[in-house]
């Protein structure tokens, strides 16, 4: 295990924050692409558009 | 073959479909070997200590903050001057992407800050900087969501990003206009003077690169989902109207 002495505290706290905003950001990009396409094959399905 | 091409929505979703895999899977890898080489397999700083290793989400962050403005200004010029749809979307989509990254890099810079100024904050020109292009994000984004009619919304928030470039640029160079305040130089300048030693510059190198892929992962899908919502809006009105 990496050894951080005193700064430990600093240290994993700004890696925790750093991959929990990058991972926040990356679960809301995927939720809302799945979400506009399941949309929008719905509509073009209904509309008789797509195949 | 022109650039202008891939200014069709058709054509970018067909080309973003195939990049996309691999793009994703080349951030994960460099993402992942940066800030594991960093934080597992970096010395100690000899005045910094262990905070050092905050370089390896702070460094890369900040240059995504600015970098996706400047992608932004790029996209925003595009719609101004030839009216691409695509690349008002693209904008659009960074955004997100690009507020993200500012405020790791100025969430970071203070926790590595309290330590080794003995402050979480002060009123210097680059952290000043961050603080207001973080604003102009917020701003931008609000600006998309407030106005209804899109090509209105990319014409304004266009003119909006031209003038918060100034702050993306400053952000990027205060540290050389004004030579006051608690931040260090350049990270990674060519300039003579004290150099960053190889054994951090390379791990940074990774999650720099990481940091670029995992950017434009994100806004590759951002602007695919932008180019459907814009679709589907366009499909409801042609229903509204049958």
């Amino acid at each position: 295990m990496v050894e951080l002495g005193k700064y430990a505290g600093p240290v994993l706290a700004a890696y925790g924050v750093s991959l929990g905003l990058v991972l926040a950001l990356v679960w809301l990009t995927l939720w809302k692409s799945r979400k506009m396409r399941r949309k929008l094959e719905t509509l073009e399905r209904e509309m008789g558009l797509h195949g | 073959m022109s650039i202008w091409e891939y200014a069709n929505p058709r054509k970018f979703m067909q080309t973003s479909a195939w990049a996309l895999p691999w793009v994703a899977g080349l951030a994960v890898v460099t993402l992942l070997t940066g800030l594991v080489w960093g934080f597992f397999f970096t010395v100690d700083d000899y005045r910094q200590g262990a905070t050092v290793k905050i370089l390896f989400v702070h460094v890369p962050a900040a240059l995504m903050a600015v970098n996706s403005w400047l992608m932004m200004l790029v996209c925003s010029l595009i719609w101004l001057i030839r009216r691409h749809h695509v690349s008002a979307l693209a904008a659009k989509a960074a955004a997100p992407v690009g507020v993200t990254m500012t405020l790791i890099a100025l969430f970071t810079g203070a926790i590595w800050g309290q330590p080794m100024w003995g402050t979480w904050w002060a009123w210097d020109p680059r952290l000043t900087s961050f603080l207001i292009l973080f604003l102009f994000y917020l701003g931008y984004i609000a600006l998309w969501e407030a106005i209804e009619d899109p090509d209105t919304a990319a014409d304004l928030t266009s003119v909006l990003c031209l003038v918060g470039s100034i702050f993306a640029l400053l952000s990027r160079y205060a540290v050389n206009f004004w030579n006051q305040g608690l931040h260090q130089g350049a990270s990674l300048s060519l300039a003579p003077g004290e150099r960053m030693a190889m054994a951090f510059k390379l791990p940074l190198y990774v999650a720099m690169a990481g940091f670029v892929l995992l950017f434009v992962t994100l806004v590759l899908i951002r602007t695919r989902t932008e180019i459907r919502a814009r679709r589907l809006r366009a499909l409801e009105a042609r229903g509204r109207m049958a």
